[in-house]
């Protein structure tokens, strides 16, 4: 059963990935990525992290993508573009699959030789059983606002900097109202 | 039955992680589009995030799980600021390709 489910969502997440890397719409590339949000949820559920598997369905799939598409859309790119254009050079696109098979090798090896130094344990992970259906909350949320509340509290200026960098940046200067 | 036998292990997660970072990879190297660019770093982003749940579960520590977290919601600010700069971008010039944005070049 878990073999299957992992099988699933790892076609989910390599089926979409691919997609956005293919797809000549901008439109599809978008709802290609959602297939792989969720395929990572899936993953996400099955490894016991049940609040970022809500989390990563909201956020990025919900409000990441939705903002995507509102750009896509807003700007009016909806249409299928030429992918044979070779602006770069025709070495460009060979260079860059043989560049990312080499950093697929280089990274599964290092996964699969370094399996063996995988003892260390830690304080161990709350599961979601019946009696305590929202441990993994729990933990996450001591963990959040106890070790790490400092970073919490600069993640909130971070988002405050960054909303108002984006108001500053795609608000129209009276200028080029006037010019237009 | 032998496939019920078999149980996904943290290095099949991690495996898949792999690929799904070298596709993104891959694809801010090819594309030309912006918009597809930023969606393939968010596939790096997000295989980086696979990467830290599935070892979070094999230590059993719950601090992985806390990092992804805080990606995701560094992810969601540099969504926001890096579309407003497209749309900054693309309202002075139509069809932008990441090879016109040249206006730095030495």
């Amino acid at each position: 059963m878990e073999l299957f489910v992992f099988a699933c969502a790892a076609i989910m997440v390599l089926a979409g990935a691919i997609g956005v890397v293919l797809r000549s719409n901008p439109v599809h590339a978008a709802l290609s990525m959602i297939l792989t949000l969720f395929g990572i949820a899936v993953l996400f559920v099955s490894r016991e992290a049940n609040f970022l598997a809500a989390v990563q369905v909201i956020v990025y799939a919900g409000a990441i993508v939705v903002l995507f598409l509102f750009v896509i859309m807003l700007l009016g790119v909806d249409r299928a573009e030429n992918l044979r254009t070779e602006p770069l050079g025709k070495i460009q696109r060979p260079l860059a699959l043989v560049l990312g098979v080499g950093v697929f090798a280089v990274l599964a090896t290092a996964v699969v030789r370094g399996r063996e130094s995988l003892k260390f344990k830690g304080e161990g992970l709350a599961t979601a059983t019946l009696d305590e259906p929202d441990g993994n909350i729990r933990q996450i949320a001591r963990s959040i606002f106890g070790d790490y509340v400092v970073a919490f509290e600069i993640t909130s200026v971070l988002l405050i900097v960054a909303v108002v960098g984006t108001v500053v940046l795609a608000r129209r200067r009276k200028s080029d109202r006037s010019a237009s | 039955m032998i496939a019920a036998a078999v149980v996904p292990t943290t290095t099949w997660y991690l495996v898949l992680a792999a690929g799904l970072f070298a596709i993104g990879m891959i694809g801010v190297l090819v594309r030309r589009n912006p918009l597809i660019m930023f969606m393939c770093i968010e596939l790096m982003l997000n295989a980086v995030n696979l990467t830290f749940v599935a070892l979070a579960t094999e230590l059993s520590d719950i601090n992985g799980q806390t990092a992804v977290f805080f990606v995701l919601v560094v992810a969601a600010a540099e969504v926001v600021v890096g579309l407003g700069i497209i749309v900054a971008i693309m309202r002075r010039r139509q069809q932008v390709s990441a090879d016109d944005l040249a206006a730095l070049k030495g």
